[in-house]
């Protein structure tokens, strides 16, 4: 059914359609709406049998859910930002125990200094954990892919947590068709849980295990991670079957194969590309894109097979490691090792920055020209780094870097030129 | 008092007057859980505790208790500890009930999950527990414990109190009391041991969240501690039993020692055994005949340095504290009172 709802909305009516049974929630911007309206829905009786937890914590979030998933009962939470750093220790032990629950991240930069909009700094820190991280593109793929998450989380005893940018998809409004209860019961089967806390079979769970078994487990969930690589597609195929419409699957490209400049992107900022790509490519560019929907497992080999004919790869990514550079260009330069390409790390959006056609017209015609760095800050000035370089320089207590810098571009530095 | 090896002490078997050795005295259905043929042995024989370990003793007797009060239909989900390591290293199992680790801090949120999952299913029937030491209720576990009590979950959560980080080596908990030594609060300086007006009573927090049940037990007086469980396994909604249990490794006190050194802590108004029903306090055992604060003392070395006349002012405040405890508590009966 086509409807013109809010994002949060649309993923929180997908969940009550894959039948939850214990939800838990702890208010964190921007993934709230998702779980008031679920918890609308469980209190009207919308979504029942249903037990929705108002918990403590994000840590206290998804230790309920490990508990009820651990006696066999659909589980789902969602957070955003900080809120997964506070639940990380919970993360690990959810997917190191294999239990299959669900999170959606409305992806949100983690402070100091705090700062509520999107990038993907959260869930970028949780890329180890063992779990499945899925970005989605628009308020349609979140739909769809949250309801492929049960299943494939509930198939291969592995969580999955569903990314989505936070506010540009979860506050923004867009039309989105909503699958019918009896699609969604036809396409997800009840959960079965591999093994269950129950007094008719008693059995111990998350015991210790020591160095004789450690590297074998964990190789096991490896193991299960690169069979996802087949489960994704195979059930995004299935999805599309029942419900008529293509949510993805590994990855996409849009006209990428035979450019030669490929950009190689997550998540929601391939609109706002598609656009800049199809104009660029009308001028007689060959430039195409490539975004993927799943981020781990990492499908090294289709990215391999959709890049190998092209010369320069342009990552652009929300995301930062320190030190480094960029956390998917890192992996994309694993899965082209052998191909003969330039890969460029462009690292935009942090925080919300805004992502615009010009700006981003403006870098990929830098690439064009290979005027980009190995690792590119897209829309950074430089002019207003430097100012506070020499600050630092200047004097030793020269004060939070933050603050110094809100003096230069923000609203204080723009009062001055009144 | 130079104090016997184990093999030396005297064992006597007389009748105390408690229920110690007095359960064939008793009707059947007082009798405690441990006197039946039928027991569940939920917590087997073979597991690694130390000898002498109050927390093994305590979580035996306890989860046997909540297993005959719920006819053996029981789920379990422990906090990292002792408990969880000396039970169960994967492939074997100590627990013949169905147990869940999953991390130190969040026990009573999981069990929460549990039970929640079990409401879903309609297995009314199926009841849950989370259990853990002092460090996974008093310190870490403290969010997610709060957060149980206040949607008031269906769950009993059990706190093996033995006032240190046991499992890591000794060191100091918000459970461990003034001037004792752990391996972070040393008896050197000017206030040997752990520093005093520290520290904080779950018990007493517990009440503050008006949940239905509270109550302190110990393992000195186990039947004491089965009538708790069970009359806690009755009620429900959140409830909280924390058991005093000392152990010997940490406290530098003899194995043989446990009842007695649980015994005294109680007897001496260190640790007051009391109950709470929805805010208010209800219960206090009462003390028939007071030790001395310095006799329970003297059977641990973590007290020791007290003991030297440089100290005399840290047995003086040590003594003060279980005062207060009897005159806030009211702990002494009316035969102690006259004996007084």
């Amino acid at each position: 059914m086509l409807k013109q709802i809010e994002g949060s909305q649309a993923v929180a009516e997908a969940v009550a359609l894959c039948r939850p049974e214990v939800i838990s929630a702890y208010p964190i911007t921007p993934q709230t709406h998702i779980v008031e309206d679920l918890g609308h829905m469980v209190k009207s009786g919308k979504i029942s049998p249903c037990e929705f937890l108002l918990v403590e914590s994000e840590f206290g979030a998804l230790s309920a859910c490990i508990g009820s998933s651990a006696a066999g009962a659909r589980s789902y939470t969602a957070t955003s930002s900080q809120g997964i750093l506070f639940m990380m220790e919970a993360v690990y032990n959810a997917s190191g125990m294999g239990l299959p629950i669900v999170m959606t991240v409305g992806n949100r930069a983690i402070g100091a200094p705090i700062n509520i909009w999107n990038d993907w700094s959260d869930s970028m820190s949780a890329r180890d954990a063992g779990w499945i991280q899925l970005f989605v593109e628009s308020n349609q793929q979140a739909v769809d892919v949250h309801i492929q998450a049960f299943k494939l989380a509930e198939e291969l005893s592995m969580p999955v947590m569903v990314c989505m940018d936070g506010f540009i998809l979860t506050h923004s409004y867009s039309q989105v068709d909503i699958p019918t209860q009896a699609d969604v019961d036809g396409f997800l089967p009840p959960f079965q849980p591999r093994q269950v806390l129950d007094p008719a079979a008693p059995l111990s769970m998350g015991a210790m295990v020591g160095p004789e078994a450690f590297t074998e487990v964990r190789y096991l969930a490896h193991h299960k991670q690169r069979e996802a690589l087949n489960l994704i597609p195979q059930q995004a195929a299935e999805f599309e079957r029942v419900m008529g419409r293509d949510s993805g699957g590994l990855l996409k490209e849009f006209e990428c194969a035979g450019q030669d400049t490929v950009v190689v992107t997550m998540g929601s900022v391939i609109g706002t590309m598609k656009e800049v790509l199809s104009d660029m490519r009308d001028q007689g560019h060959s430039i195409g894109a490539l975004t993927l929907r799943s981020f781990r497992p990492f499908p090294i080999e289709a990215v391999r097979e959709a890049l190998k004919d092209a010369k320069r790869v342009i990552v652009f990514e929300k995301s930062l490691a320190v030190g480094m550079g960029g956390i998917l260009a890192n992996d994309v330069r694993m899965a082209t090792r052998d191909l003969n390409l330039k890969v460029h790390s462009v690292i935009g959006g942090l925080g919300g920055r805004p992502i615009t056609r010009a700006n981003l017209r403006r870098m990929f015609e830098k690439g064009l020209n290979d005027q980009l760095h190995n690792i590119h800050f897209h829309d950074i000035r430089i002019d207003v780094v430097n100012r506070e370089l020499e600050r630092e320089k200047a004097q030793r207590d020269s004060g939070s870097i933050a603050e110094n810098i809100l003096h230069d571009v923000g609203v204080v530095a723009a009062a001055k030129t009144i | 008092m130079p104090y016997l090896p184990e093999s030396k002490q005297k064992v006597k078997f007389y009748q105390t007057g408690t229920f110690t050795v007095g359960n064939r005295l008793l009707e059947d259905d007082q009798r405690s859980v441990q006197a039946t043929i039928d027991r569940s042995n939920s917590l087997d024989s073979g597991h690694r505790a130390c000898q002498g370990c109050g927390e093994a003793l305590g979580a035996r007797f306890a989860i046997d208790a909540a297993m005959r009060a719920t006819n053996n239909q029981l789920i379990a989900a422990n906090a990292t500890g002792c408990l969880e390591v000396f039970t169960t290293p994967y492939p074997e199992t100590a627990w013949s009930i169905p147990w869940i680790h999953s991390l130190f801090g969040n026990a009573s949120a999981v069990a929460s999950g549990i039970a929640a999952a079990l409401k879903v299913k309609g297995r009314d029937e199926v009841r849950v527990i989370a259990q853990g030491g002092d460090g996974g209720t008093t310190d870490i576990g403290l969010g997610c414990l709060s957060g149980t009590f206040d949607r008031n979950d269906d769950v009993l959560y059990i706190c093996y109190n033995n006032q240190a980080y046991m499992n890591t080596g000794v060191q100091r908990s918000s459970a461990t009391p003034a001037a004792a030594r752990t391996a972070t609060t040393m008896p050197v300086g000017k206030q040997p041991g752990n520093a005093f007006n520290t520290g904080k009573s779950v018990p007493l927090i517990a009440i503050a969240h008006q949940i239905p049940y509270v109550a302190t037990a110990s393992v000195h007086d186990l039947h004491d501690l089965e009538l708790k469980v069970t009359k806690a396994m009755q009620i429900h909604g959140a409830r909280y039993i924390e058991i005093f249990v000392p152990c010997p490794l940490g406290w530098g006190s003899i194995p043989g020692d446990t009842i007695k050194v649980a015994r005294y802590a109680v007897e001496s108004g260190m640790y007051p055994l009391l109950e709470g029903e929805y805010g208010e306090i209800t219960a206090v055992t009462k003390i028939r005949k007071q030790v001395p604060v310095a006799e329970y003392l003297k059977l641990q070395k973590r007290f020791a340095h007290v003991f030297k006349p440089a100290n005399a002012h840290q047995l003086a405040e040590l003594e003060g504290i279980a005062a207060r405890n009897i005159k806030r508590f009211d702990l002494l009966s009316r035969e102690a009172n006259a004996n007084e």
